[in-house]
């Protein structure tokens, strides 16, 4: 059977073409507030898919549900053939070793140093390494996001670039499949915004991960996506490349591309 | 008729949300219970927390128990003269000490100190999603961050009790020699004369359910900590004031229980 190796691991061809994630039918309310009714979305593996809505559309509820930090009221979220709602904590932990999470706050630990935040998942995961692993695999990482010589400082002392590089740093440091990012160039600069991007981007070639990104800014929407996703009213409105959504005559859809 | 309705959707909302807060400060200490005692234990989190919650509180219990003595015995001095049984002080310095004052002042001590940091700590971890990060990172954020905190304030309470009654009974001791001369070994005879085990071993009891009240308050706050950094300030300030209420209603029932058991 042909094979390829992607993220340390062998994978299948069968397995390549079985999308990575498969969300049918999300539903999602708290009371009253209907955030996300029947959302759809499908993910390929090493496909960068982007999901843009405006504040409060639900985006960030979505990203959560396929994490499985929130429970969704019903629907479907095949990730790696396991649907997540229906997981128990040890299953879903299993399933968290190869999904990155970038938090739009950065979520870094703040009693941590660089390195600590580096380790942390390392040491947690159920997945075992040797001190040295850990070691070269933080430093390594590092090397990624151009971050080596901060690795003894605090959180509190990096800059809010720098600090979303080593979140990055962070997701990155288990070799996930497949990143989430939950509005990653939010509250920076332009030029840092772009650096963002441009590294989200490299990441994505050098490790072959999927990525499904939560956004609405359009410079990250053109320049990392291979496929748009407009969320408006808690559904997947219309689906595209940004060039086809760019051109799409339709109010709501325009309204994003103004 | 409007200031009647006014007044009765205050008092039903009122209601309505101090049975929240016990309805969700139950399920919280349930969930520690039943989370707590099975693996994966987080033994080096809970060392270190031990040595936070425990080394770093003994400073200031240390002053304030020492300062607490000192003023008891020099505020009690003179009545005790008055009555002549001035040669008691330090039998009653030693009783008060030891079943009431020590254990009390100490917990509330440790609920302004532990009891604010760790809401704090968990509502600022909380608002930044530090614990959604943690258990992304295939952390139980519970057990990592609860389980280890009220189980090293519980534990570590009833030891700094029991160092912060010994430093109080020496400051007494200074108080006294201020004004008289006792010899050390003359004091510590008549404290230790008039104690009892029914005077030790309650107070020291009790002092392991302050110490998991300052706990399991301090988190159940922090951790469920929202509206931004207000609701950090929030829960650090309502972790305190809760805390040391449940410290004297927990007084209050050690002190019934004991009775009943004629242990006073």
């Amino acid at each position: 059977m042909e094979s390829l190796k992607t993220s340390e691991v062998l994978i299948d061809k069968a397995e390549v073409d079985e999308p990575i994630l498969r969300i049918e039918n999300l539903y999602k309310s708290f009371g009253n507030n209907h955030v996300l009714v029947d959302f759809n979305l499908e993910i390929k593996r090493g496909e960068s898919v982007v999901v843009l809505g405006k504040s409060g559309s639900g985006k960030s509820v979505m990203i959560k549900c396929v994490v499985g930090l929130l429970q969704p009221d019903r629907g479907t979220i095949m990730m790696f053939g396991k649907n997540i709602p229906e997981l128990n904590d040890e299953e879903l932990d299993h399933i968290r070793a190869k999904v990155g999470f970038l938090f739009q706050g950065n979520a870094l630990y703040d009693s941590m140093t660089v390195r600590g935040n580096l380790e942390f998942p390392m040491r947690r995961t159920w997945i075992r390494f040797s001190h040295e692993e850990v070691n070269r695999r933080v430093i390594e990482t590092l090397e990624d996001v151009g971050l080596s010589h901060t690795i003894d400082m605090m959180p509190a002392e990096l800059s809010g670039g720098m600090r979303k590089r080593i979140a990055l740093a962070r997701t990155l440091i288990l070799r996930p499949e497949i990143i989430l990012y939950d509005e990653p160039t939010t509250g920076l600069d332009p030029i840092t915004g772009k650096e963002i991007i441009d590294l989200m981007n490299e990441i994505s070639d050098k490790y072959n991960t999927s990525s499904l990104i939560i956004s609405h800014d359009m410079k990250c929407v053109q320049t990392a996506s291979d496929r748009v996703v407009i969320l408006i009213d808690g559904k997947n409105y219309v689906m595209g490349n940004y060039e086809e959504l760019s051109k799409n005559e339709d109010p709501k859809v325009k309204e994003f591309f103004e | 008729m409007l200031v009647a309705d006014a007044q009765n959707r205050f008092w039903q909302k009122l209601s309505n949300s101090f049975l929240d807060e016990i309805g969700g400060l139950s399920q919280f200490t349930g969930r520690f219970f039943k989370q707590g005692f099975r693996p994966r234990y987080e033994l080096a989190e809970f060392v270190r927390q031990c040595f936070v919650i425990g080394y770093k509180s003994f400073p200031l219990i240390g002053l304030t128990s020492f300062i607490l003595g000192l003023v008891l015995t020099m505020q009690l001095r003179p009545s005790m003269v008055s009555y002549g049984v001035e040669s008691q002080l330090p039998a009653i310095v030693g009783i008060a000490v030891i079943r009431e004052i020590g254990p009390v002042i100490t917990a509330l001590i440790f609920a302004g100190k532990i009891g604010s940091s760790i809401g704090a700590e968990l509502g600022s971890m909380r608002v930044t999603e530090q614990i959604d990060a943690m258990e992304v990172s295939g952390t139980n954020p519970f057990k990592y961050l609860v389980v280890t905190r009220v189980l090293a304030a519980t534990l570590m309470l009833p030891v700094l009790v029991l160092l912060g009654d010994a430093i109080s009974l020496m400051g007494s001791w200074i108080g006294i020699n201020i004004r008289g001369v006792t010899s050390f070994h003359l004091y510590w005879r008549q404290v230790f004369n008039n104690l009892g085990f029914t005077d030790v071993l309650p107070a020291f009891f009790k002092s392991y359910f302050f110490g998991f009240a300052v706990g399991i308050i301090g988190c159940f706050k922090g951790y469920n900590s929202s509206k931004g950094t207000e609701g950090v300030g929030i829960s650090a300030n309502s972790a305190v004031v809760v805390s040391s209420i449940m410290i004297f209603i927990l007084d209050l029932l050690a002190v019934q229980i004991t009775d009943a058991l004629g242990l006073n």
